[in-house]
């Protein structure tokens, strides 16, 4: 495929769904957000405290009517900041690079929005061009200077802790559901 | 405080939740941790970590000044703190400064060395730890039992009742139900707190980076909400290039959690804004206490170049045993015993570095290649320097120095302890010695030692020699083990001889931190196994062909005796363990066995500790035990120890019975009725063992197995 000659995708669906994260993929960015639109309304994201969404502004969302769609899906919010945040169910972003070998989102995560929305709500929806897949968390990493990047995140998975008798338990103080969703035609970041 | 020491260690052996939780965890880390490394040369990668952190541990005042000002370019303020005092007091000032009453903290191991919390508190500050384990601890107000997971020696129902207490609500001991009670607890102190404090798993100089691997999400929360960010870092995280962070990210999940990779990573390179637009105040303290010391000393230098996965603590037979509790203080477990030593005190270390059987299953896993067995060895010989043993160990060694006396004793006890010996065991001791015979039956001293024996053994004369080297077990306890080794020997034409001058090896004086006294004991047995011409000098014992191989050389070096390195040389490039000979013999066509011999009856090894994890001598003996005729059948864990340990029997017998338990539970779950080893004194330990459970289990040396094998030729 044009935007994973390498056919890393493969890969990566497999090892990010070993860790208990769930991946789609599309082929269009309409088709990616009529996905992305049925979710919210199907997880009962509403216009009310712990019910909001929040989607942290990315190229993605740049080509989108912000208002229409907080039309479609009341309590659809745009305006990231801890206290929307924390009340949210669902944070939405979009990451930069997949590192296939391990199942790794990587993304240069200095706007604190980015962080925001994928730390404190219970979900989070990542969204991520398909020709950001690379083959390990070094080629991600590699593509940035972190002396120009103050935070760089790398996620795999969601939020996990063994910490009580080793038993494995998902969603501790980050989401308990990390939903990938790759997009064929989402133009990257530039190699 | 040894009274407390031992009340502790009672206490937790006594603790069927600990042990259980700890043993448990021990079986399946190592399924795991294999599982994790699959297509990854963990040899190369680990050669790899030690050259990095090596050679920055090398020069710690370079990159540390290097980082400060990469990390300052980018908006950061870094503090190198040479004391706890002055880091804490740099910690509360910041506070003051920025008004905080709040900290929120991730885990760092730094920030409790400095025993910081109570510091913080003390001050007037609200001080919550939210990593998920620490906050449980914080509750019980205990001290984490192990490095990675905190709270591993609490059960369900215990971390429920601290909850209840901290939420005034009833709650069921359902751990997801737990789990999310802590989210929201912690939730409103992540949004009210005004300082964050974090540690770092590394720090990169280059770039003025932190690195920060977590599977909660906490940490990323701790760096994010607060205004304040605060990371105490020790300077051994510290690494000079970017890309010298891959091989410990693929390292530490694999090793710390059996991950490929933790949830989060997170790399910060200077100061980010906070949500309201505001720059973000970023302090990063740099803690020495003691480390630069520690890189400035050749062998301590190694045990900086620790990345906290506490793999030495999972594989460890006494840690799964005792927690941390006992042994460890703030860090914990082996590499705890020598990080102990330097940032607390070497006194502190005292007790806890007893607790160590040196049978070095953490080397095998150390993804840092610290040679932590011999560093608590080391620091054995420092604390006997500044504190001399207690007088009856110092009259033993005394003892032990005059060969003449020493082996006069040993005959005379011979006789001594008919009134309590029977079929060869010794089953009760007087009081004051009792706790060594509970579980565990001592043998016999022989009523004939193997070197009064050996000039009656029948040899054919042969044109190559082989000096047998005894030890102190097959000469006083086990001479039939050498009669065996001539046999053997001496049916693929080696003839061999017995020096008389040799005498007890130094491993006892060694391992007790008496180097002075093993000095001795290499000089006297270099100048008798040199006498003769002899193309070998063979032992039956791991333990002394450590010894001669390689101990008796650093041991001169340690006390100066310079003049005998070269003959230690001399005796080490001859010196081979009976089984390695064996099998270089049947492979040079000197050995064989007749054909149906031993008639494919089922033999289950055990693996000592010396053989395998210093000689890397597994293979030998098993393909010997195959060619005499044996079915070999593998046991569970083969190559954990047995227990003995040399004298950590008499130093801790509680532990080393309870490590036999163990042992000989495998032993008999491997059903097959004969055991080989090639330790006289896992010999020793294990057929005690059994003696008192009544097994009719036989334990044999492997050179005992292939002298019999030999017998059906005379037999027909």
């Amino acid at each position: 495929m044009r935007s994973d000659p390498a056919g890393l995708f493969a890969g990566f669906k497999s090892r990010a769904e070993a860790v208990s994260a769930e991946v789609r993929r599309f082929a269009t960015r309409t088709e990616a957000l009529g996905f992305v639109l049925s979710f919210l309304r199907e997880e009962g994201v509403a216009d009310a405290p712990d019910c909001f969404a929040v989607w942290a502004d990315c190229p993605f969302l740049r080509r989108c009517d912000r208002a229409a769609l907080g039309r479609e899906v009341p309590g659809l919010r745009f305006d990231v900041t801890p206290e929307t945040a924390a009340a949210a169910r669902v944070g939405i972003s979009q990451m930069e690079w997949a590192a296939a070998r391990t199942g790794t989102l990587v993304e240069d995560a200095t706007r604190v929005e980015q962080r925001l929305v994928s730390s404190l709500p219970p979900i989070h929806v990542a969204l991520i061009p398909t020709s950001g897949l690379v083959d390990d968390l070094a080629a991600a990493f590699g593509r940035v200077d972190p002396r120009r990047a103050a935070f760089l995140a790398a996620i795999t998975g969601p939020s996990r802790t063994a910490d009580i008798e080793r038993v494995l338990t998902i969603g501790v103080h980050g989401p308990r559901r990390l939903i990938v969703v790759f997009i064929d035609d989402l133009e990257g970041a530039p190699a | 405080m040894r009274d407390e020491f031992a009340g502790s260690l009672a206490r937790a052996l006594a603790n069927p939740n600990l042990t259980g939780a700890l043993t448990r965890f021990s079986e399946t880390y190592r399924i795991s941790r294999a599982q994790a490394y699959e297509g990854i040369d963990f040899a190369a990668l680990r050669r790899q970590i030690a050259g990095i952190k090596g050679q920055a541990a090398g020069r710690l005042p370079e990159l540390a000044a290097r980082f400060r000002e990469n990390a300052e370019a980018l908006g950061a303020q870094v503090f190198l703190a040479t004391n706890p005092q002055q880091a804490r007091e740099y910690v509360l000032a910041v506070a003051r400064r920025g008004g905080v009453r709040k900290v929120v903290k991730s885990k760092s191991m730094a920030s409790e060395e400095l025993h910081l919390n109570p510091f913080l508190e003390q001050a007037g500050l609200e001080v919550t730890e939210t990593d998920l384990g620490e906050w449980i601890i914080q509750l019980a107000g205990q001290r984490p039992s192990h490095m990675v997971l905190p709270a591993i020696h609490l059960t369900r129902e215990e971390v429920a009742d601290l909850f209840r207490q901290e939420a005034g609500e009833r709650l069921s001991s359902d751990i997801p139900r737990l789990v999310a009670t802590a989210r929201a607890r912690l939730r409103q102190r992540f949004l009210n707190a005004d300082l964050g404090i974090t540690g770092a798993n590394v720090a990169v100089a280059e770039t003025g980076s932190l690195v920060l691997v977590t599977n909660e999400g906490n940490a990323r929360l701790v760096a994010t909400l607060p205004r304040i960010h605060l990371a105490i870092v020790g300077l051994e995280k510290l690494v000079g290039q970017f890309e010298e962070i891959y091989p410990i990210l693929t390292a530490l999940p694999r090793s710390a959690t059996s991950q490929l990779l933790t949830s989060y990573v997170s790399v910060i390179s200077g100061a980010a804004q906070n949500s309201d637009g505001s720059p973000k105040e970023l302090h990063i303290v740099l803690l020495d206490n003691r480390r630069t010391e520690m890189a400035a000393d050749p062998q301590f230098r190694t045990a900086l170049q620790c990345i906290r996965c506490a793999s030495c603590l999972n594989v460890c037979p006494v840690y799964r045993l005792v927690g941390g509790h006992v042994f460890g203080k703030v860090y914990t477990g082996g590499i705890g015993v020598i990080l102990t030593a330097w940032f607390d005190a070497l006194k502190q270390a005292g007790d806890i570095q007893s607790l160590c059987i040196q049978c070095g299953q953490c080397v095998e896993f150390c993804p840092a290649e610290i040679p932590i067995p011999d560093l608590i060895l080391e620091l054995r010989r420092r604390l006997t320097e500044q504190t001399p043993p207690p007088l009856v160990e110092r009259a033993i060694f005394q003892v032990v120095n005059q060969r003449r006396l020493f082996h006069g004793l040993l005959r005379a006890a011979s006789l001594a302890q008919k009134p309590v010996a029977k079929d060869g065991f010794i089953r009760h001791l007087p009081w004051f010695l009792s706790n060594l015979t509970d579980g565990r039956s001592l043998p016999a001293i022989a009523k004939e030692p193997f070197r009064d024996v050996f000039p009656r053994l029948a040899q054919r004369p042969g044109r190559e020699k082989a000096a047998l080297y005894a030890g102190c077990l097959i000469d006083f306890v086990y001479p039939e083990t050498g009669a065996a080794m001539v046999k053997v020997l001496n049916h693929a034409g080696l003839e061999a001889v017995f020096p008389e001058g040799q005498t007890c090896c130094g491993a006892p004086a060694r391992s007790s931190g008496a180097d002075a006294v093993a000095a001795q004991n290499a000089i006297d047995n270099i100048e008798a196994l040199l006498e003769p011409e002899v193309r070998y000098i063979v032992s039956g014992c791991p333990t002394c062909t450590v010894a001669l191989q390689r101990a008796f050389r650093h041991v001169l070096e340690q006390t100066g005796r310079h003049d005998w390195l070269g003959r230690a040389a001399e005796v080490a490039a001859k010196t081979v363990d009976f089984s390695t000979l064996a099998s270089r013999l049947a492979a040079e066509g000197r050995l064989e066995f007749p054909p149906g011999a031993a008639a494919g009856s089922p033999v289950t090894y055990h693996d000592s500790c010396h053989l395998k994890r210093t000689l890397h001598a597994e293979g030998p003996p098993r393909e010997m035990l195959r060619q005499s005729g044996h079915e070999l059948v593998e046991m569970y864990e083969a190559d954990s120890c047995c227990g003995m340990g040399g004298s950590y029997l008499a130093k801790h017998p509680e532990i080393s019975k309870a490590i036999l338990a163990r042992k000989l539970a495998h032993l008999e779950a491997a059903g097959t009725g004969r055991v080989a080893t090639d330790c006289p004194g896992c010999v020793l330990q294990m057929r005690g063992g059994l003696d008192q459970r009544q097994a009719n289990i036989q334990v044999k040396h492997t050179a005992e197995w292939l002298a019999k094998s030999l017998d059906v030729d005379k037999d027909g």
